[in-house]
């Protein structure tokens, strides 16, 4: 049988901090990704939209990771 | 720093208690804090939280524009359908001249230049930088956007120099009989 480490309030702080940082920056090139890809599909380039569409969906799925993991910690 | 609490006789379980920002014991802090106490790690830590909901959230939303933008292209990849329209005969315009239609009707001006004989192009007369009409410069092979000096290829549309990054939609032609007809319009000559 394992035994779960539970974390008091004060280790969780650090925790909840360093992942804030990591789905911040994941947002940001997100938001780039948007913007390079509207701006060449309006330019007639259309290469990239369903790489950068995938790609984008691959840092939701890590941001969604990252929440399950707070919720996991919070249990 | 927990254990010293401990010491101290402050709370036992700092998951649930109470601690005060200068982690003294509460029967040592002032009368308004035992009264309403706030626990400064906890509304840190709750406000940190909710920050990183929104934020994947706003991922979320991030991820939906992107497949928006390809469901957009799948739909509307292929030139407007549009009845054949006549706008103008091939007498009225001699080899470099150019004038401006609106097509379909209450369109956007559109710009026809006769580049030969029996050539024509014609284009969407709006700069795609910020919307200034563009003039035919034939003798060079381009179109000339005089607000902040944008240069498009004359034959394809394309941006060649200055501010703009796309190119001008594209007027489909077709000349029978002597009548230079309007039959479509590609929204962006790739």
């Amino acid at each position: 049988m394992t035994r779960r480490l539970r974390l008091v309030r004060a280790q969780r702080l650090p925790i909840v901090n360093a992942m804030l940082a990591f789905v911040v920056l994941i947002v940001i090139l997100q938001l780039w990704l948007l913007t390079a890809t509207l701006n060449a599909s309006l330019g007639g380039d259309d290469s990239t939209v369903i790489p950068a569409a995938f790609g984008s969906l691959a840092c939701l799925g890590l941001n969604a990771g990252l929440l399950w993991f707070l919720f996991r910690l919070e249990s | 720093m927990m254990q010293s609490q401990r010491e101290a006789g402050g709370p036992q379980d700092l998951d649930h208690g109470t601690v005060p920002p200068d982690g003294r014991p509460l029967a040592d802090q002032p009368k308004w804090r035992q009264d309403f106490p706030i626990d400064v790690a906890q509304d840190e830590y709750v406000s940190r939280r909710e920050l990183v909901k929104f934020i994947v959230l706003t991922s979320a939303a991030l991820t939906v524009g992107q497949f928006w933008i390809v469901l957009k292209r799948s739909f509307s990849g292929q030139p407007a359908r549009l009845a054949g329209e006549r706008i103008a005969s091939v007498d009225e315009l001699s080899v470099g001249g150019a004038r401006t239609f609106t097509y379909p009707e209450g369109s956007t001006p559109r710009l026809l230049v006769r580049t030969g004989a029996t050539t024509f192009v014609a284009y969407d007369q709006q700069c795609t930088h910020l919307l200034c009409p563009v003039v035919p410069a034939v003798e060079l092979g381009r179109l000339h956007c005089p607000c902040h000096h944008g240069w498009f290829d004359l034959h394809t549309g394309q941006p060649l120099e200055g501010p703009p990054q796309r190119p001008l939609p594209k007027v489909l032609l077709e000349v029978r009989e002597g009548i230079v007809y309007a039959t479509g319009v590609e929204e962006s000559a790739t």
